[in-house]
């Protein structure tokens, strides 16, 4: 089904995310390159929404400016009510630690703190008490069913080990989004539908929307919504992918 | 986060011990050569220490340490002892002879000649032997230092007889003094005597030491001897400096320790910069995840002053004591006799090492600063 995003009209006030009108330009040496295109989109909580799109279409920088971390060129990003790009920095810096969770697509875990230690960085971040956090990302940990492995250091673990630790330390704040980075790129088909379950799991509630970054046609259909990039520009919006992807 | 911080950091043992390294090596090399700069160069007063009595040296107008010197004429002696204030003016003789040793082997000494009746003039403490025996025929007490350079460590100088420019002189003591900047050995004998020893010119007196009336002070002293007498007056700190400024003027010293010091700031630059820079390029994705999830540019900057500072506070401590155990390990050493660590000198390594760190950890932190969050999504 092919939608034209840019009609969508006022933001629906419970709407997760609501970006009107969203352009971004970058600068290669002389020239301005436009990677996004007015782009008009809403993400609803309580749904797995996928981004999808070729490496270059633009859904990397689409992600990074809906989650208040790129600048956009033009238009407004709202999350949860808030004109995120309308705050002062040190604000916006707070908004995201309160209200986003990321899981990236190397993990990015810090090496020399152990499991629980690394998912208890937002909330340390906070300025929670280090025992308190830690108390609360084991459990989180045992949530996500490796609490035994969290006082082992990150290159101790397994890649799914590591990739649970990540998905605690996105969780443990209890944001109301979760972004999550090509989950299953570095995973056998078999892992990554199970890292997609788990990510529906303990990341999808009423009040939390979840959107997933990928490229991934194994997991297509574990989605609620997909969202279709191509060129900077939104081509496709519906339940499954186009029949001609 | 600042747990954290300290958690990347040491985390990364390589590293870590690399700038411990880095600011230790530094330390160690900007305390412990300022530490014999600072040394050395006092010797150029050892001269004026080693005379615990006077309060004012008066000398003729053109000298400038108690090694350069010009011989007053004996009438100088009564013309200070004129001057009000003045408690007591004994002559003070400073030349050089030729010695020969037993072993038949030619040195250069230099002799001190004291108040044959008071002997003003002499150190405040001997090892051997006592103050009287200067009275004795060809007496002379030499110092421990000399006693090292000419007849070896540990041995007893005692009653050992010298030739000294021709003439029969026996050790009776050794005093406890203050090396002087030159290795020279030094013989102390009566003023009278040493006359006998130095043979030269008409004049021969090289110092008035003077000794100043209760209520006087040894500035209004000298500046009253100053006007009166036409000669040169300098209180026991003026004359001290003067030595010390002599050796700092006509001697390559202080470049030499300047370029060590420098070196050693520059390479702590270097190490701790490398290495600095190095730990945060390996750490620039998880300080890009963290500004992402929400760490803020400032709360960043405390997490690398913490790792400065963590660094700057063990890598300095390790740099001073290294220097403490040089100091102390060579204390045996008559070349290292009466060093001490003046308290400026880890003062201005703390100094030295704030501004690496500040240096090595702006430039670091400027990369991380600047790091996009978005970039972890790259």
């Amino acid at each position: 089904m092919m939608i034209d995003t840019r009609a969508i009209g006022g933001c629906d006030p419970n709407a997760a995310i609501c970006a009107r009108n969203i352009s971004r330009d970058f600068q290669t040496g002389q020239q301005t390159q436009r990677v996004l295109h007015n782009i008009d989109v809403d993400i609803e909580p309580g749904k797995m929404t996928y981004l999808v799109g070729e490496s270059g279409s633009g859904k990397t920088t689409l992600i990074s400016i809906m989650c208040g971390i790129l600048y956009p060129t033009e238009g407004d990003v709202r999350v949860f009510g808030t004109e995120i790009y309308d705050l002062e920095d040190t604000k916006l810096v707070n908004f995201r630690l309160d209200n986003i969770g990321f899981i990236f697509q190397q993990y990015n875990l810090i090496p020399s703190i152990d499991a629980a230690s690394n998912a208890a960085v937002p909330l340390i971040a906070r300025g929670e008490d280090r025992h308190k956090a830690r108390e609360k990302a084991v459990a989180m940990l045992e949530k996500l069913n490796i609490g035994d492995q969290a006082g082992k250091l990150p290159n101790q673990l397994s890649g799914g080990q590591q990739q649970r630790v990540a998905i605690a330390r996105a969780l443990v704040h209890e944001p109301r989004l979760v972004v999550c980075d090509e989950p299953t790129a570095a995973l056998d088909a078999t892992s990554g539908r199970r890292v997609m379950d788990l990510l529906r799991e303990v990341a999808v509630s009423e009040d939390r929307a979840c959107i997933i970054v990928t490229h991934d046609n194994r997991i297509f259909d574990l989605a609620d919504r997909i969202l279709v990039l191509e060129d900077g520009r939104i081509t496709h919006d519906g339940t499954e992918m186009p029949k001609d992807h | 986060m600042l747990w954290i911080a300290i958690r990347m950091l040491t985390g990364d043992k390589t590293k870590f011990y690399g700038l411990l390294f880095g600011i230790a090596f530094s330390t160690l090399l900007i305390t412990q050569q300022l530490t014999i700069f600072v040394n050395l160069i006092e010797r150029g007063a050892s001269g004026v220490y080693n005379e615990p009595n006077a309060q004012v040296w008066v000398m003729d107008p053109v000298s400038r340490t108690t090694d350069v010197n010009y011989a007053l004429p004996a009438t100088a002696l009564d013309q200070v002892r004129a001057v009000p204030g003045v408690e007591w003016a004994v002559p003070h003789l400073r030349s050089v002879a030729s010695v020969r040793t037993r072993e038949g082997e030619l040195e250069q000494v230099a002799i001190i000649g004291v108040d044959d009746t008071t002997l003003i003039g002499l150190p405040k403490s001997l090892f051997k032997g006592s103050r009287s025996v200067l009275s004795e025929p060809d007496a002379v007490i030499i110092d421990d230092g000399g006693t090292i350079n000419m007849f070896g460590a540990g041995f007893d100088p005692v009653d050992e007889r010298l030739e000294l420019n021709d003439q029969r002189a026996v050790i009776l003591g050794m005093a406890d003094t203050i090396p002087a900047f030159t290795s020279t050995a030094v013989l102390y004998t009566k003023y009278s005597r040493a006359l006998n020893f130095v043979p030269g010119t008409r004049n021969r007196m090289s110092f008035v030491l003077v000794g100043i009336t209760e209520g006087e002070t040894p500035e209004a002293v000298a500046q009253r001897i100053e006007a009166q007498t036409g000669l040169k007056a300098e209180t026991r700190e003026e004359f001290a400096r003067a030595g010390v400024n002599f050796i700092i003027q006509n001697t390559g010293i202080p470049i030499n320790f300047g370029i060590t010091v420098i070196l050693g700031f520059v390479v702590g630059v270097a190490i701790v910069g490398l290495t600095f820079s190095l730990f945060i390029r390996d750490n620039i994705k998880q300080f890009g995840a963290l500004k992402a999830i929400g760490v803020s540019n400032a709360k960043i900057r405390r997490m690398v002053v913490a790792q400065a500072s963590l660094v700057g506070f063990i890598g300095y401590a390790l740099g001073v004591l290294g220097t403490v155990w040089f100091m102390w390990s060579f204390s045996g050493n008559p070349f290292f006799k009466g060093f001490y660590i003046p308290w400026q000198i880890p003062l201005i390594s703390m100094v030295a090492v704030v501004i690496i760190l500040a240096i090595t950890g702006w430039l670091s932190l400027r990369s991380v600063l600047k790091t996009e969050p978005a970039a972890v999504f790259r």
